[in-house]
């Protein structure tokens, strides 16, 4: 499907756009049928998802809230996961945690590809001299390991909390996925800038940001995607990283890698289910958003559908 | 001349027994040198500390990290006496006179003694380091100045006599003779640069300075011409920089041998149960409390009503109880320390706001405050350090205050930041702590007066009445009479809250039994020269 420009320049050229599916529904069931490990993290992803929404509804108590009486109390119909050493509602926590999880992986992952994204594909667009740079630029950034990346950034940058949410954090969790999401779409985009389409956009006097956003962008989507969902739990487990080691979220703010750090390694033989839920929480989101990510890969790459 | 001479009589020896937290379950303490055995010479102490110092200059600071690793490279006039705390014995002085009058205290030295340049020591370098202490130069931090108010002139008048002149009675001039931060710097590398010591290490101490590697290690060799003989029996000693965490595996893997500060009840066991019958677990209480201070030059913490909420919103009682069971911190006490011969009886404490046990009427009255005030949704962001157990405290406090609507913003920062944030008052609330090395009133209150008159009080507060009150006790010998005066201080410091205590520390020491000649006391800050430290050898 094509669409057609906007009168000015090359006005009447066709241009690329998104193929649109007129029967969503039937897709996304043909999705879990053909995927259905992909539609079990699916699946997993909005029952965290709608718990993180409605964390105040589904939470059973405050999660900051000490009892000094239920200190370390193991699991029980009062407390389903136990407590923690302040008291503190471990299932309550898990459930506020996954709005922290989930806010902080989607925002650095769609910060980190969107960026990237658009770093590879002018990189591929413009090709040359600058491709040259950039990439050597890129590779530079690849050296790093990602959690060295992450580190080096938030301790330089430190925390600033904008509404409860740490945007250095955020960004600093982006940061590494820069590189990473520009040399994956730069590929893709590398095909794009030798379609026909795209010489006729250029022949037709359209502005290099005009082609890059409108011509090329929307049809590396779908690896877009595919690194998106993919990157989302790498970020998860990087916020959880960084906070375990006392660089990511602060106390008593609910977050999973913190409720693995500090005192739960003091007390993990008297109240194991410190780390244990915490633990298990971080591996099924972290799973989840992998077996998604893939699922889509294959779903919406032609090479896998063969 | 006589030694030892004071015309106060020195405090009843404090309790250092245990706590009672299953006292008797590990090896404990030797509480003698004698009982430790015969002292062996050579080996290098390899122990830990948990943050990294500020500032290599004893007089700027407070923090054990800058105790810890410093004071093992330099001497003070007087010392408290190892495993007899708190009286008090000569360091660099050999004897002392004190006046009838106590306006005058004669320091005669020790001849010979060398700074680690070669140089002899002389009552010049005494005279330097303590005018620096008491009338610092522009630029130079005198962390504990209101101590030496009372100081009038410092005579010399040969080289190893030393004359204090006081402009009035001071009934803490001892313990300050006495304290482990009054170092004393070099008289020739003060005069190239006063700011010399805040960058080097020079002094006359049992060890020389060899390397500071930030973030890493700390580096001392036995100094040969140390003045006293036989001294130090350590080879030289290695103070690696480590988390708390990573402090209780290095115990309990035996890569380190001590950690002087103090571990948690949970951290205790652990190393116990690693170390086995190597262990040596020491307990006492501590000359350590946490504070809360707010600054009182922004809003809404300007208002006497929104200082007076957020304190009695706090359950000291009720944390007590419970923060005992995870971390250092234990006792309810008032601004000196509880169980001490100055300290408010548990009934007294329960009439300061803040203390008493309804916290139903507490915070309804706290609430009631805040609306007063103007102030009920208040939120702010609370500064605290990212160690245990200031991170214990902070999510106390915030949960204690969410239950009277006040939302708190948790920011933890390092060391260097935290006293970064202390000096400049960029902070709304401020989780802050203060160590004494005596329990002398003195030594602590002078965290509580106003802002312009002590460099440690962080409330950014000025109180005429409070720092009258100060003076008042602290020329007072009285003791009877002083208690009354600093229950005086504490009605006011109450009153007003510029700053209120939390709760104070329980000091729980666990090392290597191979550590030997380490005195336990209350404070962590003394007995750190490690002149006396010695290590058994290691069992076949």
């Amino acid at each position: 499907m094509t669409a057609i420009g906007k009168a000015g320049p090359g006005a009447g050229l066709p241009t690329a756009s998104v193929r649109r599916e007129p029967r969503r529904r039937s897709a996304i069931l043909a999705f879990i049928l053909a995927q259905p490990l992909g539609a079990a993290g699916l699946a997993v992803i909005l029952i965290m998802g709608l718990a993180a929404v409605f964390a105040e509804v589904v939470a059973p108590y405050d999660p900051v809230a000490n009892d000094f009486v239920a200190m370390l109390s193991p699991p029980s119909a009062e407390h389903l996961l136990g407590t923690d050493n302040f008291g503190r509602d471990i299932f309550s926590r898990i459930i506020y945690g996954a709005r922290t999880a989930l806010t902080i992986g989607f925002a650095s992952s769609f910060l980190g590809c969107t960026l990237g994204g658009l770093i590879g594909i002018a990189s591929a667009y413009f090709g040359g001299r600058i491709d040259l740079i950039v990439q050597r630029f890129v590779d530079v950034l690849l050296s790093f390991p990602i959690i060295v990346l992450a580190l080096v950034v938030v301790a330089v940058l430190g925390h600033n909390p904008v509404a409860g949410i740490d945007l250095n954090l955020i960004f600093a969790i982006a940061i590494p996925i820069v590189p990473r999401a520009a040399r994956v779409l730069r590929s893709a985009a590398l095909a794009i800038r030798e379609m026909p389409y795209v010489d006729a956009a250029r022949a037709g006097g359209y502005s290099d940001t005009h082609i890059i956003l409108r011509h090329m962008a929307p049809n590396v989507v779908a690896p877009y995607l595919i690194i998106l969902t993919a990157y989302i739990a790498q970020a998860i487990l990087l916020e959880a990283s960084l906070s375990f080691l006392g660089l990511g979220v602060s106390e008593p703010k609910p977050a999973w890698g913190l409720m693995l750090s500090g005192d739960s390694a003091n007390f993990y033989l008297e109240a194991p289910w410190m780390i244990l839920f915490p633990g298990v929480a971080i591996s099924l989101a972290v799973f989840a958003f992998n077996l998604f990510g893939d699922s889509l890969r294959d779903w919406l790459d032609p090479k896998f559908k063969t | 001349m006589v030694e030892q001479a004071t015309f106060l009589k020195r405090r009843t020896l404090l309790a250092l027994p245990a706590l009672g937290l299953g006292a008797g379950a590990w090896p404990r303490a030797a509480h003698s040198a004698q009982a430790e055995g015969e002292p062996t010479r050579g080996g290098v102490l390899q122990f830990s500390v948990a943050a990294e110092p500020p500032t290599y200059d004893l007089h700027a600071t407070g923090t054990f990290a800058v105790m810890h690793r410093v004071a093992p490279h330099y001497s003070t006039l007087l010392r408290f006496e190892p495993y007899n705390y708190p009286n008090i014995v000569g360091d660099l002085a050999e004897s002392w006179e004190e006046s009838p009058d106590h306006l005058t205290y004669t320091f005669k030295l020790h001849p010979n003694v060398r700074f680690h340049d070669g140089t002899i020591l002389t009552s010049e370098d005494v005279k330097a380091s303590w005018d620096r202490l008491r009338d610092p130069p522009p630029g130079i931090v005198s962390n504990k100045q209101p101590s030496f108010a009372k100081i009038a002139r410092i005579e010399t008048p040969d080289p190893l006599t030393v004359i204090f002149h006081m402009k009035e009675v001071d009934a803490s001039i001892m313990d300050v003779f006495a304290s482990p931060w009054n170092s004393i710097y070099s008289a020739a590398r003060l005069r190239e640069d006063p700011n010399f010591p805040a960058r080097n290490i020079m002094g006359t101490g049992p060890f020389r300075f060899v390397e500071h590697v930030a973030g890493s290690h700390w580096v001392g060799e036995r100094f040969e011409g140390y003045f006293r003989q036989g001294r130090p029996y350590l080879d030289g000693f290695r103070a690696i920089t480590m988390s708390t965490s990573a402090m209780v595996n290095a115990l309990s893997g035996r890569q380190i041998m001590a950690e002087f500060r103090g571990v948690a009840p949970t951290e205790r066991d652990r190393i116990v149960r690693a170390l086995g019958e190597d262990a040596l677990v020491q307990e006492s209480s501590w000359m350590l409390h946490m504070i809360c201070t707010f600054n009182c030059e922004r809003k809404p913490f300007d208002d006497p009503r929104v200082r007076r909420a957020l304190s009695l919103a706090i359950d000291r009682w009720g944390g007590s109880r419970a923060l005992s069971r995870i971390s250092q911190l234990g006792p309810v006490g008032g601004a000196v320390r509880p169980g001490s011969e100055w300290s408010a009886t548990p009934q007294e404490m329960e009439q300061w706001p803040g203390y008493g046990r309804d916290m139903a009427a507490n915070r309804a009255e706290a609430k009631r405050l805040l609306r007063e005030a103007g102030a009920e949704n208040l939120s702010f962001t609370l500064v605290d350090r990212s160690i245990a157990p200031y991170v214990t405290t902070g999510v106390f406090l915030i949960d204690q205050w969410r239950q009277i609507g006040v939302r708190a913003e948790h920011q933890q920062l390092e060391l260097a930041a935290w006293y970064q944030a202390q000096g400049s008052g960029s902070f709304d609330v401020f989780v802050d702590s203060f160590a004494q090395y005596s329990d002398d009133p003195t030594t602590v209150l002078v965290k509580y007066i106003s802002s312009d008159r002590s460099p440690s009080a962080a409330a950014r507060a000025t109180d005429r009445e409070l720092d009258r009150l100060f003076d008042e006790q602290a020329r007072t010998a009285d003791k009877e009479q002083r208690k009354r005066l600093i229950r005086q201080f504490e009605a006011r410091m109450f009153e007003q809250n510029y700053a209120v205590p939390i709760l104070w520390w329980q000091r729980i020491l666990v090392m290597n039994k191979r550590v030997r000649g380490y005195p336990m006391s209350p404070s962590h800050m003394v007995y750190q020269s490690l002149a006396d430290v010695w290590l058994a050898p290691e069992p076949s």
